[in-house]
């Protein structure tokens, strides 16, 4: 399958592909920082995160209109705004959400995947109802379309970078939030025992509701950045979200630096082989690649090493 | 300090507790002794509101926590060293104790903790579930600590423990006695332990008090009786 391009032409190939890469990379590990905090850290299997995305990217395509018709001459900001709008929508909905549904569950953690399951099959009719069953598409401002010329053969898209930015910004921002703020601390003690956390003094269900909310908002600045790499439907969000389970349990579902190098690899492999095999041929290869990691090393590529 | 009156706790339709009664003052270490199975754990859990309580009234001061959340609880002056120690073993030591100094919006480790507890000082970047069992005690008690209780509720800290390590933890509860004028709830199975810290002892058998003597006049003879199988 190489014969039919030269040297140059193949590297240029690899460089463009892997940026594409870089891209999923970008968007996978946006949706998987959302679940990683909650599954990983929370042990909740949330089936409904797709929709969370959705929604953000729903309020994206929303707010982007609103420019359009509204304040043109701002359009070109419009992004930012979104996605502040987006975190705030898709956590709001998710504070409900754990009020509602999840806090009555942290001690059957099996059942949150069926009613999370029910919950995405709601909020997708919710979505096909309210916004209507057609695809939409999200107008990104001039200043993000086009591409930067690097060599004669290799481009890179200005969007991707803006993804890849923004994808850098969050994931620290959430590092530093879990592992160096006091909010943070609270987090991880409640999740590895809720009990005893309550015991020393934190309010656990605050901390659960907040903590919940995060996650999804996050997911909902993945949904925003999402508008920009295809067209938002009621059901976009059910295909990633297989996807991004893959990232989290290959990672090891505690380690957040798990869940970057995870998604790195599923996303640098899939991106790679799309360009010489067929689409499903480079997913097949994936999870055949997964699945044999995952039978030698079941806990995941990272783990805390710590006797139990 | 702390005042547990008719108190009464369940599992569903199984009532495990029938009504104890019971004071503890400042400055004061009361023992609750009894043989497995007997209502000492369940008796700290519903003091430290994990279990709920069916009736009675527990109360701090003048305050009635009856009622209370644990975290509510905790801001009332109450804190709990659980059987199995607990602590959160993929938190660093220093963070472990800082669980218990966030709620009351400290972010400092008070020195005078790590002077109770010098080889916590030594161990403060390791994972808190990378110590031994008598380090994560001494963990469990700063952490407790940290919370500035007036009461201290500790269940069955010498489980699985070695034996200096025991003789060690009895003259730093003292010394936290001392020092901090608390009161101190201790459930125990190890007589020796208890008749070394405590100022009173009380027998627990079948969810009530059977027996309640001080340490002055304590019939030693007796409350072993009450422990032997």
């Amino acid at each position: 399958m190489f014969a039919d391009y030269s040297l140059a032409e193949l590297g240029s190939i690899f460089v463009m592909q892997g940026f594409a890469g870089l891209i999923l990379f970008s968007v996978f590990v946006l949706m998987a920082l959302g679940l990683a905090i909650i599954f990983g850290q929370m042990g909740v299997i949330n089936m409904a995160h797709g929709e969370f995305m959705i929604l953000g990217a729903y309020v994206t395509y929303f707010t982007s209109q609103f420019f359009l018709n509204y304040l043109p001459g701002l359009f070109g900001a419009y992004f930012f705004l979104a996605m502040i709008l987006a975190f705030f929508a898709a956590g709001a909905l998710g504070m409900a959400v754990e009020w509602l549904m999840i806090r009555r569950l942290y001690k059957r953690p099996l059942d949150t995947l069926l009613a999370t399951w029910g919950l995405s099959l709601i909020l997708q009719q919710l979505y096909r109802s309210v916004f209507g069953p057609r695809e939409v598409g999200v107008e990104l401002p001039s200043w993000m379309m086009g591409s930067i010329s690097v060599t004669d053969t290799i481009e890179v898209q200005i969007n991707g970078l803006f993804v890849m930015g923004l994808t850098i910004v969050i994931t620290v921002a959430v590092a530093l939030l879990m592992y160096k703020s006091a909010w943070g601390k609270q987090v991880r003690a409640v999740v590895q025992n809720r009990v005893m956390a309550g015991a020393v003094g934190i309010d656990t269900e605050k901390v659960d509701r907040y903590t919940f909310g995060l996650g999804c908002g996050i997911a909902g600045v993945a949904g925003s950045a999402f508008t920009m790499i295809g067209s938002t439907g009621p059901t976009s969000g059910q295909l990633y979200i297989v996807d991004t389970f893959l990232v989290v349990v290959f990672g090891g579902a505690q380690s957040l630096l798990g869940t970057i190098a995870s998604a790195f690899t599923i996303s640098q492999a899939q991106s790679t082989m799309e360009f010489f095999l067929s689409g499903s041929m480079a997913k097949v290869l994936t999870l055949l690649g997964v699945v044999i990691i995952l039978m030698l090393r079941p806990q995941g590529l990272f783990v805390i090493k710590v006797r139990r | 300090m702390l005042n547990v009156s008719r108190l009464h706790v369940s599992y569903g339709e199984s009532e495990v507790l029938h009504g104890l009664d019971f004071k503890v003052a400042p400055n004061e270490i009361i023992a609750i002794m009894g043989r497995n199975g007997m209502g000492k754990t369940t008796l700290m859990k519903s003091l430290m509101g994990i279990v709920p309580t069916k009736s009675g009234t527990v109360s701090v001061g003048a305050t009635d926590i009856t009622r209370f959340k644990s975290y509510e609880r905790v801001k009332n002056g109450v804190a709990y060293v659980p059987q199995g120690r607990m602590i959160f073993s993929t938190m660093t030591v220093q963070e472990n104790i800082e669980t218990g100094l966030i709620p009351r919006g400290e972010s400092k480790v008070p020195p005078d903790i790590y002077e109770l507890f010098p080889v916590l000082l030594e161990m403060k970047g390791r994972r808190g579930g990378n110590l031994s069992g008598g380090q994560q005690q001494q963990l469990a008690i700063a952490r407790a600590l940290a919370t500035a209780p007036k009461v201290l509720l500790l269940d069955e800290p010498t489980e699985g423990i070695q034996p200096s390590i025991i003789r060690e933890m009895a003259r730093t509860l003292k010394r936290i006695r001392d020092e901090r004028g608390l009161s101190i709830v201790v459930s125990e199975q190890v007589l020796s332990f208890a008749l070394e810290i405590a100022d009173r002892v009380l027998v627990i058998e079948n969810g009530e008090i059977v027996h309640e003597d001080n340490r002055a006049d304590i019939d030693e003879a007796k409350v072993a009786r009450f422990l032997s199988v």
